[in-house]
């Protein structure tokens, strides 16, 4: 286990999980207004392809970028229109949204499926180039990489230091003491859902334009489920939420890093072991009854929201 | 005094219901055709060409009934399996997981028995994919009953675990020398004899009869009565005396073994064979079925029927009118929106 | 925020309520009430439960509707369509359910209701001005902490904090003191002292006496809807007091007396017997009781003094802590709901809708639900619902009710619903009966035919708890009556031997009695 090897891991590590920090990010605010979307797969798979065709149409990746968060809201609006405005079933809901992603993701990438783009470019911080070429190759990472963790603090702060957030917070704790307080529960649960969907996106923009740089059918692999499991892993709270991240994407390669110090352990089993962890924390610390889940999410779990 | 006046009454009742529930969901399902009929032609294609190929290779032929009927078993199963908890008012969206455990369990009978005769090696089989699934379902359902942690998030928590340890053993073990994502073909002693020369097996036919064990199981056993007493109110089942928490957890593992059946069905019968991450969804499928048809046994044989004439229709689009398959998915996505956006009807379909 | 002077008694009242009526279904809660509120002043409003206090005052704030009368702000009149109208108004309420996010700080659940709050929250700010005010007033709370750590007594103090910093004029706080321990009440007596120095108008609503004689300035008496006397609080004396709340005297007998033969052997025991507390239950400490067969033991009490968990505790919903719990003297403190009902406990709640029956299934259903085992044939795969109806049409037959067996519980009315229930329950011919609440919501005629049902009960040597809040019905039912106070039996009688006016001195908590148990 070489300095270098433990390093390779951690970068490794970062680049397949900033796409699903944003996406954790992006539903951490959705669930702490009330919202469970169990459609996030969908909503990723659209965004993917969506900002991928821009930008193989363009050759301009910030463009696709921006496509895919829109892609992103939008879907989350769906979800809204749903559970809001109609009142159905939230799980169900979510689950017809995943359907509808499998469906127009194929739609929208087929023509592009085996197409070459320009990813976001990759910078070095000053500094780093310094270091001896293996090194400095392991660091050079794209804008939304960079971004990732100044995200993280963001929506931390959003959620923990504005009347906004703590109307949001409030409505998914209590819609009756919300609206008790003055505040219109449903317009606030759109908002988050729209704010949590461009995040969303933004995840599955780095997943197709930066890190794997194609398209093909369901290439997210689960990322959206992942990303409801780290949600409730951090226990709903966006700083945790950057170890958990690593925690989960980084699994494979650290299964690497075992390998080549001798043990052998399958990278499957390992990935297991964040949902192991997560429900070990449920039990021990007392399920959605706990004081960190939002509270109305309770009545979700439940069906009868 | 006349004999169940109650029950003569009920049964015109639930002809009545039905009769309402067909036409209301034929309404909705003409609606998601219009919406998809848009996107096809956005797409440049002909929707009514399309939609007429849709019933003329599913229904038009024996071929084509038998490929639904093919798609329509693990519909039913897995959204059976969705259904008897959720009379407890439980949710099992682990359905997915419970699958993965039972094609696992199930595969491992056929890899490792596979010298056995068929009429020994298949009901083991059988066995064993129910008692995968069951094993799957029961953490979840111990820790609802204890009160720890709700099954929704449990259950879902597990769904993604599952296919990991798949892949584990398909990738390790057990992987065919050919393909690493695979397992080897199952010997046929260890393969649902199919029926008709089609691609039928005979999962179809267990299903079909689980399916009406539940109902009978709901309508006229004790079981079903203090089953159907906790779904209704679960404080007043139990200061009669009803034992919940026991019917927690065994609900839930009973609907487990179903799911693991519909996981085995699907190796032992449909594919012959463990491929990673085999299932798209199916198990999903199966949630929004049960819930789509409110539990009811006979909603859930009519909306399998009618997702499974869809997807396999989607087939046909594929080969002939050069839209990929997952498309389908949007028609199914429509009809699954324009339900979901009337809740006035499905409050009105929750009287069990 | 008021001024500061005044001792002076302000001449012209606040607010002024004057002939406010509000009917429910089947019940009057106000009966043309008046009602002066002036400031700097503690106003207690006193009464039973179901004297229509809350009714009033979420009239006041805009919950409901009145249905004739008028309110006065300075003079001017008033009209509170909505909470928002009433906090626009200066008006605060504290509900007995606390608003509170548990997850939320202190600070978070004030800044939420604050109408002022920056885009930015400067928590500074919020956290030093909430200390300013709790250091003013003694409402002593660490601005950060978590809500769901804090005690319920200080829950309350967040709540008046969040009213005070909302800038209302008029505090009402209903039955802030149901759930606190004696220290705490007098620390937030003394808040309301000192609130009330500053200028604050506030409206107490409560049924202990010793509060209100403690710190009332003006004390307004409800019973029954109606108003039974305004008197300031110097001129108050607790029998004074109990004589506006209770009825005079005993009400007439409906039941013959007769005593029928009491066992000897008790069939119910609780020895010692208390309970954990849990969230917002009282908890049960010490409880000695006996039940014999062919005896109807009634228990008083303001409810939420440990009913719930008395009667929890008896059918086996809820374990004792410490202590026992005996049937036909065997030890069954652990046995499960079902062993109980099958030695011939059965329950009869006071909500039949919510405890005791599955509203989507008829009555037929319902009935054979209690008993599945014996109507199960074949091992349980079939249902004998002939012999299920023969016995729900016999057991209706001689409590002479008439039951629609086919339809759906939730279409049966409250009355019919519990004449449902106790078809039910006394078809199995029980040997203990708890009944809870029996004839709340009620009309008469139900009343009547629930109350007949159990002395029939008795007669054939049942054994029957009857926990009540209506005095007239324990009075005229029970053959030795209990009163539960704060989980404990605070007095033990035959209802000769007593008066509704000592029940009700104990019932509030006033005298505590030192009569020996059980």
């Amino acid at each position: 286990m070489t300095l270098l090897s433990i390093l390779g891991v951690l970068s490794s590590a970062v680049f397949s999980g900033t796409s699903l920090l944003y996406t954790t990010l992006g539903e951490i605010i959705d669930q702490r207004s009330g919202t469970v979307n169990l459609g996030l797969e969908g909503v990723l798979l659209v965004s993917a392809s969506a900002g991928f065709a821009l930008t193989s149409i363009t050759g301009q990746p910030y463009l696709g970028l921006l496509v895919a968060m829109l892609a992103g809201g939008l879907m989350n609006l769906v979800m809204g229109y749903l559970t809001v405005t109609r009142r159905a079933n939230q799980l169900a809901s979510g689950l017809a949204l995943m359907f509808f992603g499998f469906g127009l993701s194929a739609w929208i990438g087929r023509p592009y499926v085996g197409a070459k783009i320009n990813g976001l470019p990759r910078i070095a911080l000053p500094g780093i180039s310094n270091l001896p070429v293996l090194y400095a190759s392991l660091f050079r990472f794209d804008l939304l990489i960079y971004l990732a963790v100044p995200a993280a603090v963001l929506v931390w702060w959003l959620l923990f230091r504005t009347r906004w957030g703590l109307g949001l917070r409030a409505v998914g704790e209590s819609a009756d003491i919300a609206f008790a307080s003055g505040r219109n529960p449903r317009r606030i649960r759109y908002q988050a859902l729209f704010v949590g969907g461009l995040l969303a996106g933004l995840g599955a923009a780095h997943l197709s334009i930066a890190y794997a740089m194609n398209w093909t059918e369901y290439m997210t692999a689960g990322r959206g489920f992942i990303a409801v499991a780290l949600v409730i892993f951090s226990k709903w709270h966006p700083l945790r939420a950057i170890g958990g991240a690593l925690l989960f994407s980084g699994a494979v390669a650290f299964q690497l890093l075992l390998q080549s110090s001798g043990f052998q352990i399958s990278p499957f089993l390992l990935s297991t072991i964040p949902y192991v962890v997560t429900i070990l924390v449920l039990v021990l610390w007392g399920g959605t009854r706990s004081h960190s889940a939002p509270a109305s999410l309770g009545r979700v779990y439940q069906g009868s929201e | 005094m006349t004999p169940r006046p109650e029950a003569v009454r009920r049964f015109s009742f639930l002809r009545a219901r039905v009769l309402e529930a067909l036409i209301r969901y034929g309404f909705m399902v003409l609606f998601a055709l219009v919406l998809f009929a848009i996107i096809l032609l956005i797409a440049g294609k002909d929707p009514i060409q399309s939609y007429r190929d849709i019933l003329t290779s599913t229904l038009g032929s024996t071929y084509g009934l038998s490929e639904v009927l093919v798609a329509m078993t693990p519909m039913l199963l897995t959204a059976l399996a969705v259904a008897l908890p959720s009379r407890l008012v439980l949710i099992n969206v682990g359905v997915e997981g419970q699958l993965y455990m039972g094609a696992c369990l199930a595969t491992w009978g056929a890899l490792t028995f596979s010298g056995l005769p068929g009429w020994i090696l298949l009901p083991g089989m059988i066995l064993l994919g129910m008692i995968g699934g069951s094993l799957w379902a029961f953490i979840p359902g111990l820790l609802r009953a204890l009160g720890l942690v709700n099954e929704t998030i449990t259950t879902l928590l597990l769904n993604s675990v599952a296919p990991m340890i798949v892949s584990f053993f398909v990738f390790g073990f057990w992987h065919s020398p050919m393909d690493t994502n695979k397992t080897p073909n199952f010997v046929p002693a260890a393969r649902l004899p199919t029926l008709f020369g089609t691609r039928i097996d005979v999962s179809l036919l267990l299903a079909l009869a689980l399916l009406l064990i539940f109902w009978l199981l709901m309508r006229y056993t004790r079981w079903g009565l203090e089953i159907r007493a906790i779904g209704g109110n679960p404080q007043a089942a139990l200061r009669n005396g009803i034992p919940v928490r026991g019917y927690v957890i065994s609900v839930m593992c009973v609907g487990g073994a179903i799911a693991g059946l519909a996981g085995m069905a699907q190796v032992s019968g449909f594919y012959g064979v463990l491929l990673a991450n085999f299932s798209r969804g199916t198990g999903y499928m199966g949630f929004l079925i049960s819930w789509l048809a409110g539990g009811d046994p006979l909603g859930i044989v009519l909306t399998s029927f009618v997702v499974a004439v869809i997807t396999t229709g989607g087939n046909l689009l594929q080969l002939t009118r050069d839209l990929p398959y997952a498309v389908i998915n949007i028609l199914l996505a429509f009809t699954l929106f324009v339900v979901l956006a009337r809740p006035s009807l499905r409050r009105s379909r929750r009287s069990a | 925020m008021p001024d500061t002077a005044s001792t002076v008694p302000h001449s012209q009242p606040l607010i002024r309520l004057r002939g406010i009526c509000k009917a429910f279904p089947g019940v009057v809660a106000n009966d043309r009430i008046d009602l002066d509120i002036y400031p700097a002043e503690i106003h207690a409003l006193l009464g039973e439960n179901g004297a229509g206090k809350s009714t009033l005052v979420k009239i006041l704030y805009g919950f409901y509707g009145a249905d004739s009368g008028r309110i006065e702000l300075d003079g001017r009149p008033l009209s509170v369509g909505s909470p928002h109208d009433a906090r626009a108004a200066h008006i605060g309420l504290v509900f007995q359910d606390l608003a509170l996010i548990p997850a939320f700080s202190v600070a978070e659940n004030v800044a939420l209701f604050l109408p002022d709050l920056d885009p930015v929250i400067d928590m500074q700010q919020v956290c030093s001005r909430l200390n300013a005010l709790s250091g003013q007033y003694g409402l002593q709370v660490d601005p950060l902490q978590a809500v769901a750590s804090l005690s319920i007594g200080e829950m309350q103090k967040v709540e008046i904090l969040k009213l005070l910093m909302s800038n209302a004029r008029v505090l009402i706080l209903d039955e802030p003191t149901r759930v606190l321990a004696p220290h705490e009440v007098d620390s937030l007596l003394e808040v309301l002292r000192n609130l009330r120095s500053a200028g604050y108008a506030i409206v107490l609503i409560t049924h202990k006496l010793n509060e209100v004689l403690a710190c009332a300035d003006r004390i307004t008496v409800l019973r029954r809807g109606r108003l039974s006397g305004t008197l300031p609080g110097k001129e108050a004396t607790e029998a004074g007091l109990i004589d506006l709340m209770f009825e005079k005297g005993l009400a007439p007998l409906e039941f013959d007396r007769v005593s029928g033969s009491v066992g000897q052997s008790p069939i119910l025991e609780l020895r010692g017997a208390s309970t954990r507390t849990q969230g917002t239950e009282t908890p049960l400490a010490d409880l000695e009781l006996a039940i014999h067969p062919g005896e109807i033991v009634g228990v008083a009490g303001v409810s939420g003094n440990g009913q719930k968990e008395l009667a929890d505790l008896l059918l086996g919903i809820k374990r004792c802590a410490s202590g026992r719990k005996l049937l036909h003297g065997e030890d069954v403190s652990h046995k499960s709901v079902r062993t109980l009902r099958s030695r011939g406990v059965s329950f009869i709640p006071e909500n039949p809708l919510a405890m005791a029956t599955i509203p989507f299934m008829s009555v037929l259903e319902n009935f054979a639900l209690t008993d599945s085992r014996r109507y199960a044939r074949w091992g349980g795969m079939r249902l004998d619902w002939p012999a299920a109806e023969r016995d729900l049409v016999a057991s209706a037959e001689k409590l002479q009710f008439s039951m629609p067996i086919s339809a759906p519980a939730r279409s049966l009315s409250g009355g019919n619903l519990q004449r449902m229930v106790i078809v039910r329950e006394l078809a199995r011919s029980p040997r203990l009966i708890i009944a809870s609440y029996l004839t709340r919501g009620l009309d008469v005629q139900s009343a009547q035919a629930a109350r007949k049902a159990l002395i029939q009960a008795r007669a054939e040597g049942c054994a029957i708890l009857l926990i009540s809040e209506d005095l007239e019905e324990l009075f005229s039912l029970s053959d030795r009556l209990l009163v539960l106070y704060e989980g404990r039996v605070v007095g033990s009688f035959r209802p000769a031997e007593t008066s509704m006016h000592e029940v009700g001195y104990l019932m509030t908590g006033s005298a505590v009695s030192n009569d020996p148990q059980a």
